[in-house]
């Protein structure tokens, strides 16, 4: 039976598992495992930018995935980019098997708030199904409240829900 | 236009950067493809429409400005953003100077690049849309609307071919309903001023005041009731054309107005002193003989000269009664689309029917009166019936011996005739027709010219 895998990268899984598997399962189908690959960050750290590469991590989350993996999902505590942008919420292959997502920027003490365990919760499983709805095939949606919304301010991934539109839900169950 | 509509290339040296692009935008249903330098990017370029080239300014070989003036040669609305270091922001400004729709300072923050490629996309589909805006127009011919074989609708299209390629004023004359306006539609849509609007302004329909305020606008404030600004026809009219209809019933002082807009193609706001030009063509329309209205004084002579350029009479509809048929089946097809009714012809002695009538109210009548049937019509066919609104049965002779249409006509036409003492001319008046068609009728009935008269 194929699974999604989901990879916590040297951050403690424990408070938000079971929240993310529950909605993973709800919105593709799919029954999870935590996936328990050897992935080097330290590797990917860029000295100037003093963030991690996105990209890199990606690359070593797909080299080897577990076999019965339908998409694999990496979950980091650091601050991820993309060598053309500031910063990422995330990576995707679009159609592809491997997406990272990191808490760094999801959590409010990043922006000098006390922390909010809940809220950081709710945004990590928005980001983890909008990268994975990536990975089946979706593109980004126009509907402001469908979680396949481009983000690129944590105040956006707070302003959509995290359920797919009724189009983007359509065209999920094709690509399934 | 969807997004996977829009084409992107992506021109860098630095693989990191170009997967990365590609990967963005990919993810946002952008159709993406990249390039490694500017000969690889000029080959893609002739394989394809692109919408948006994202180029780096820095690249070995051709740089990112020499390749952005050859993508502009190749086709000058692709959209170039430039992709640059923060060390060469000077390049970038020149390269803005050349074309380029923006540019972007590595790395950029996320938002920015949403917002900068949001902003390429709608240009480039504003662009797309104005191309098939223009093609519409092209496609859009008003002349196809004015029905007719007749030599005199012949006429009246060549001159209307003629007049259209020039910027000269036209008068139009002709009766009510004959398609004065129809006339100045199909001499704007064939101008080099159709892709800016033609203004239609009845001035028989509005007062003094209320006319004035129609063509120059007025500011608020400039007269009771004046809430807003607002800006008047001669103003939207600016590239295109002002269709004055009526001119002849304008007041005096309006005459004085039009002459001096005529002459500097100038005027203000009622109540503002801005002075605005304009750039408009005028065709205006007259049921009246402006020339008499001239000779009594009631028509300015110099706005008569400045107007009366190129003058296209439309004849009316008894003179070309020749294309009757052809309108008549024109409406009927129009009307069968409209009112979703599969009517398809009309019965040959209707159509000798509406041949033979005068149709005062021209073109306008006939089609009231094709409309009307087809409302009633219960087949394929138009028939008689269905015209009995218009024709009603005339109560002459006793129901034994109903006479025909051209007996009742013949009567009619002797009566009249008796009553002018067979002054031809006077009758055709009151009949509405033209003494030719006086002529032709007394010839098919031999009708007496007056009562002394043997039959003709």
């Amino acid at each position: 039976m194929p699974y999604i895998y989901i990879q916590p990268i040297k951050t403690d899984y424990a408070p938000w598992i079971e929240g993310l598997e529950k909605s993973v399962y709800t919105v593709f189908g799919y029954h999870t495992k935590v996936a328990n690959l050897d992935i080097n960050l330290e590797k990917t750290f860029d000295q100037t930018r003093h963030q991690y590469n996105s990209s890199q991590i990606l690359l070593q989350i797909i080299s080897r995935p577990p076999a019965d993996a339908v998409k694999v999902l990496g979950v980091v505590n650091v601050d991820l980019f993309i060598p053309i942008l500031t910063f990422v919420f995330g990576e995707a292959q679009l159609r592809g098997i491997g997406s990272v997502i990191a808490l760094h920027r999801l959590n409010n003490k990043f922006y000098g708030l006390s922390e909010d365990r809940e809220l950081l919760k709710e945004r990590l499983v928005k980001e983890a199904i909008h990268e994975l709805g990536h990975n089946f095939g979706l593109v980004h949606c126009n509907n402001q409240s469908c979680v396949m919304k481009s983000s690129t301010y944590v105040e956006e991934v707070d302003q959509k829900s995290a359920d797919m539109c009724s189009r983007c839900r359509e065209l999920l169950r094709e690509l399934l | 236009m969807k997004p996977s509509d829009i084409h992107i290339l992506i021109v860098d040296d630095e693989a990191s950067i170009r997967d990365a692009l590609k990967q963005w935008f990919e993810l946002d249903g952008y159709n993406v493809s990249s390039a490694e330098d500017a000969n690889a990017a000029l080959l893609k370029l002739q394989q394809g429409p692109w919408d948006i080239v994202m180029l780096d300014i820095k690249m070995p070989g051709i740089d990112g400005l020499e390749l952005q003036r050859r993508i502009k040669k190749i086709d000058k609305n692709i959209i170039t953003i430039m992709i640059t270091a923060f060390a060469s922001v000077e390049t970038s400004i020149q390269a803005l100077k050349e074309g380029a729709f923006d540019y972007i300072v590595k790395p950029v923050d996320p938002d920015d690049m949403s917002h900068l490629i949001r902003n390429a996309v709608e240009q480039r589909r504003l662009m797309h849309e104005n191309n098939q805006l223009r093609q519409h127009i092209d496609d859009i011919s008003f002349s196809d609307e004015i029905i007719g074989e007749s030599p005199e609708i012949k006429k009246v299209l060549e001159k209307v071919l003629e007049v259209s390629q020039t910027d000269s004023t036209v008068i139009i004359k002709g009766e009510n309903g004959s398609g004065k306006e129809l006339i100045a539609r199909a001499i704007h849509s064939q101008s080099h001023r159709k892709y800016f609007p033609i203004i239609t302004i009845n001035c028989g329909a509005y007062s003094d005041g209320l006319l004035e305020s129609e063509l120059f606008g007025h500011e608020k404030g400039a007269f009771p009731g004046a809430l807003y600004r607002r800006q008047g026809r001669l103003e939207m009219a600016d590239k295109g054309t002002i269709f004055l209809d009526e001119i002849g019933q304008i007041s005096d002082k309006m005459q004085a107005d039009i002459l001096r807009v005529l002459d500097t193609r100038q005027f203000s706001r009622l109540g503002g002193d801005k002075v605005i030009d304009v750039d408009f063509r005028i065709i205006c329309s007259t049921t009246h003989d402006l020339e008499r209205a001239v000779q009594e004084g009631s028509f300015r002579e110099d706005l008569y000269y400045r107007l009366n350029v190129v003058t296209i009479s439309i004849p009316p509809l008894r003179e070309r009664k020749l294309d009757i048929p052809a309108l008549a089946r024109f409406f009927i097809k129009k009307y069968s689309q409209s009112m979703n009714k599969n009517v398809l012809d009309i019965s040959q002695d209707t159509l000798d029917m509406l041949v033979e009538y005068n149709w005062p109210g021209n073109i306008r009548e006939l089609r009231n009166v094709i409309e009307r049937a087809m409302v009633v019509a219960k087949g394929n066919l138009v028939e008689l019936d269905d015209l009995s609104f218009f024709f009603p049965v005339v109560d002459i002779g006793s129901e034994e011996t109903l006479p025909s249409l051209d007996e009742v006509e013949k009567i009619h036409i002797q009566k009249v005739l008796d009553q002018t003492n067979g002054n031809i001319a006077q009758a055709a008046g009151i009949l509405k027709v033209s003494r030719l068609t006086m002529y032709n009728k007394i010839e098919k009935y031999q009708l007496k010219k007056s009562k002394n008269d043997m039959p003709h």
